[in-house]
């Protein structure tokens, strides 16, 4: 889903950037009441982990592929300020170094992908996996899901407004197959998060007590 | 603190590790659901490559097939490990409540 330059118009690219960096400004601010400093080497290999996976494009129908974001399973595991983080880093790296996604289009993928995403599935979870104790697996794959059309839904939403697409051909068409790679994301997002929770379940940051309350 | 002890981010990065020398080699080549997207409705030649990144594609310079992809997502994932990481100390180090 990672946005190319030339794709969008640079109005779009401009406010998407504003909007992106002042995610990523707050998130920043939220970090240290969310995450404590003793996971900083589970949260840096767990986004090395994303990395990686989002280089395993899956083949979906019809001739077109998708791989994993990683948001929703980054926020249930430590939260959704700092996914939102480890993501941008994800998204920052992949553009510089592999010129995977633009450089004037970091912005729009952050806010897609990093924020937009992340955030949506992460309150997916909280919201059906209200119950503080246990994993709910199939709460984690309606987040997962969730985080992935979401995201796809911003970008088709920046694509009709830089005038790439009509509104109305973008929403249908990114919605169709985001919704396909959206299953494989909960199925790998899932299956990843009960394996944790089963060796390690003081992993996940939503199974700690002190995120029984939803973020303020 | 605990995780730091029992070194589990080791076991996390050697999963990472895997997962790039392995998997990313055979990952499927079709469009994904945006380029499919951007193919079926002629958008897709706006497309415009603005920096010269140093392992386009995550194919290693100098290299083809799956070894280079492989070595691409290897650096890959040893370059977000120590970003992360560092980045994460700093945000945490320098935020005030």
């Amino acid at each position: 889903m990672h946005i190319p330059d030339g794709f969008l118009d640079p109005r779009t690219l401009a406010g998407t950037a504003v909007m992106g960096a002042g995610a990523v400004g707050y998130a920043t601010s939220r970090l240290k009441r969310e995450l404590d400093e003793g996971r900083v080497p589970v949260l840096a290999a767990m986004s090395a982990f994303v990395f990686a996976a989002q280089m395993v494009n899956f083949p979906i129908a019809g001739g077109t592929s998708g791989h994993l974001l990683g948001g929703a399973l980054l926020a249930i595991l430590f939260g959704p300020w700092a996914a939102c983080l480890s993501l941008t880093a994800v998204l920052i790296i992949q553009a510089l170094v592999f010129g995977d996604g633009g450089i004037t289009a970091l912005g729009a993928n952050v806010l897609n992908m990093a924020v937009l995403g992340t955030l949506a599935g992460y309150l997916t979870y909280r919201l059906l996996g209200r119950r503080p104790t246990g994993f709910r697996p199939a709460a984690a794959f309606v987040a997962s899901w969730v985080s992935v059309v979401v995201a796809a839904v911003a970008a088709a939403l920046e694509l009709a407004l830089a005038g790439a697409i009509p509104l109305r051909v973008a929403l249908p068409a990114m919605a169709f197959w985001h919704a396909l790679i959206g299953l494989g994301e909960g199925v790998i997002t899932t299956a990843i998060l009960a394996y944790l929770a089963r060796v390690r379940p003081s992993l996940l940051s939503v199974l700690r007590p002190e995120s029984a309350e939803l973020p303020s | 603190m605990r995780e730091q002890k029992s070194g589990i981010h080791w076991w996390m990065l050697a999963a990472a590790a895997l997962v790039a020398l392995l998997l990313a080699p055979v990952a499927s080549s079709w469009p994904d659901g945006l380029e499919r997207v951007a193919e079926d409705h002629g958008f897709i030649d706006r497309a415009v490559t603005l920096i010269q990144a140093p392992i386009p594609d995550y194919v290693l310079p100098g290299m083809s097939g799956g070894p280079a992809t492989a070595l691409a997502g290897v650096l890959g994932v040893a370059v977000t490990f120590a970003v992360v990481w560092g980045l994460t100390r700093l945000a945490l180090r320098t935020t005030r409540h």
